[in-house]
């Protein structure tokens, strides 16, 4: 069951695209997710419930995008740039250091369900390479010895 | 030297917020324009500019914009679209201008959606870009507070309406027929043209899709003229540019600069050089898809026609530096890996081949390389090459595989016949 919040801003986004129905499954997966972290198979039904679009249609495009999970994934998501100029200034030796703090590979989440550990392609600030988002925020210029006080502020 | 892209950016600081950005002279463009311009005025001003598209291809922009269809028995419904979705790796341009100076972009497109008469605009933000998602949103806020957007804009009765969409994350989302496809609500597969966006874009009305640094440009060509834009550059294509270096370089960083600046200029002055312990051994001028340069080009021209004659693509114009204790291998299976795994699937050649090619670096990489893996790798980029695939994303692929064979073969060789990376 959708709130009668994620309804009333999936509904609000519709205005935005002519009151198309399948313009809007996208962002309204996203709505979701804001919400719940994550889009499961059943929020996947009311979705398309609302919007009138099947469960196939929308997770077709579910798992398409790289930003929609549909996995339960951690209190807080670490995206790690894996592209080529971080690749060069040093992606490997943050990777290594991230798992060995966490005790997970990419893909997973920590046990007591902090961190999921993901990798991401270029974020676009690669004079500051390696790079890594961690939810919204943006983490430049990492080296392995800044991640434990960068994890630290992650409750 | 006048930097108008740039020229309100201050760096650790907020950007222009609309009162200081219109005493600075913004907005002025707006006022020309709606005030004293037809629509197809502002095209003609745009194509006298020689302004060519920022976003990779270099398409002249006034040329684009005159292939949206006038008349009695045009559509009435256009969209103009602003390609926000900067994934290109090594490509950082658009970041510093979308956080810099929201309000450039906005002013930029209602002059663009003026020019072709579009009364809805989005702006197509990639959503990493949280911070750049923030500004422009509240700048459009400002600027329909102020009247610069809605309804009889300025008295002018151009109504338009701008609406921030934030993508869910795909490269894919950066080629602007699957641009269109994704604000569609669907895969970012890409589209066969014709027709063009132009003539059948966004829900099948004429659109046109430009790169966000392009939309920048307009502002100033309008509020100074195209012999002003054309008198910035250092060759035939007008304004400046926004430039960029990565890699083990003294200073990574962007930087605008007038058009047609040399790649040495660019590396040795601007970004310091090679990094203490670092030799120089190559440079994609601009970005992932293309083909590298080596120091035999340091004097070309960072300008489409000049690039383009050495071989390679200007692109992003935001250089990716390959340094001497970088593997070429390792470098092109990282870039392949990219491209593999950023493939919408939509057609056979990218799909099958280029986890082909991704997987044969990989085996070079670990010492299992073949004789006879470098023909194959060879015979895939013209495979992968242009007119063969859906859309230019294969083709952008084999652009940097291509040059590194023909630059760096021995080090390919060598990774075959000692069975090893010599750089590890």
């Amino acid at each position: 069951m959708l709130t009668d919040e994620e309804r009333r801003e999936i509904e609000a986004e519709l205005a935005h695209y002519g009151g198309r129905k399948q313009a809007v499954g996208i962002e309204a997966m996203r709505v979701v997710q804001r919400h719940r972290g994550w889009v499961s198979d059943e929020a996947l039904r009311d979705v398309g419930e609302l919007l009138e679009m099947t469960p196939a249609e929308l997770d077709s495009t579910a798992t398409f995008y790289n930003l929609i999970y549909r996995k339960p994934v951690g209190r807080h998501v670490i995206l790690v740039c894996n592209s080529v100029s971080c690749w060069i200034m040093g992606y490997e030796g943050i990777r290594v250091e991230l798992s060995r703090r966490l005790g997970i590979e990419l893909g997973e989440t920590t046990p007591d369900g902090r961190f999921t550990l993901l990798p991401v392609v270029c974020l676009g600030c690669c004079d500051h390479a390696p790079a890594m988002m961690i939810g919204d925020d943006l983490h430049q210029d990492l080296t392995p010895e800044r991640l434990d006080e960068i994890l630290a502020s992650y409750p | 030297m006048e930097r108008p892209l740039t020229k309100n950016i201050r760096a650790g600081e907020e950007p222009l917020w609309l009162r200081d950005y219109e005493a600075a002279g913004g907005y002025q463009s707006v006022r020309k324009a709606l005030g004293s311009m037809a629509p197809t005025e502002v095209q003609q001003v745009v194509k006298d500019s020689n302004l060519r598209g920022r976003g990779g291809a270099g398409f002249p922009t006034g040329v684009k914009w005159s292939v949206v269809p006038t008349g009695e028995d045009a559509p009435r419904q256009r969209y103009l679209v602003a390609n926000a979705d900067e994934m290109e790796p090594g490509t950082f341009k658009d970041r510093w201008l979308l956080e810099g100076d929201p309000h450039q972009l906005v002013e930029g497109m209602i002059v663009a959606a003026y020019a072709i008469q579009a009364e809805t605009a989005y702006i197509f933000i990639r959503g990493e870009y949280v911070l750049a998602s923030e500004r422009l949103s509240r700048a459009i806020g400002e600027a329909r507070e102020a009247g610069f957007l809605g309804r009889n804009i300025l008295g002018s009765g151009f109504n338009l309406e701008l609406l921030l969409h934030r993508s869910v994350g795909r490269y894919m989302c950066g080629e602007e027929s699957a641009l269109l496809n994704s604000l569609e609500g669907k895969r970012a597969t890409p589209r066969a043209r014709p027709p063009f966006p132009q003539v059948s874009g966004l829900w099948g009305m004429p659109t046109i899709v430009n790169n966000a640094e392009t939309l920048c440009n307009v502002p100033h060509i309008i509020t100074n003229g195209a012999e002003w834009y054309k008198g910035l550059s250092l060759s035939t294509d007008g304004g400046t540019k926004i430039y960029g270096v990565s890699g083990h370089v003294k200073r990574p960083g962007a930087w605008e600069l007038p058009m047609g600046i040399t790649v040495r200029e660019l590396l040795e002055e601007h970004a310091g050089g090679m990094a203490e312990g670092y030799q120089f051994r190559g440079v994609q001028p601009g970005g992932a898809s293309t083909d590298f340069l080596t120091s035999d080009h340091l004097d070309v021209k960072m300008d489409y026609g000049s690039v383009q004659a050495a071989g390679s693509r200007l692109g992003t114009g935001t250089m990716i530096v390959l340094d001497d204790r970088t593997c070429p291998v390792g470098m092109m299976h990282n870039l392949e890996q990219f491209f593999a795994q950023e493939s919408c699937g939509w057609c056979t050649p990218c799909r099958e081949g280029l986890p082909w090619v991704r997987d044969m670096l990989s085996a070079l990489e670990e010492g299992h390389g073949e004789p006879g893996d470098l023909d194959i790798l060879a015979e895939q980029c013209r495979r992968l090459g242009p007119g063969h695939t859906f859309c230019a994303l294969a083709p952008g692929a084999v652009e940097p595989l291509q040059s590194a064979l023909k630059y760096y073969w021995e080090d390919f060789e060598r990774h075959i016949r000692e069975k090893r990376c010599p750089w590890r």
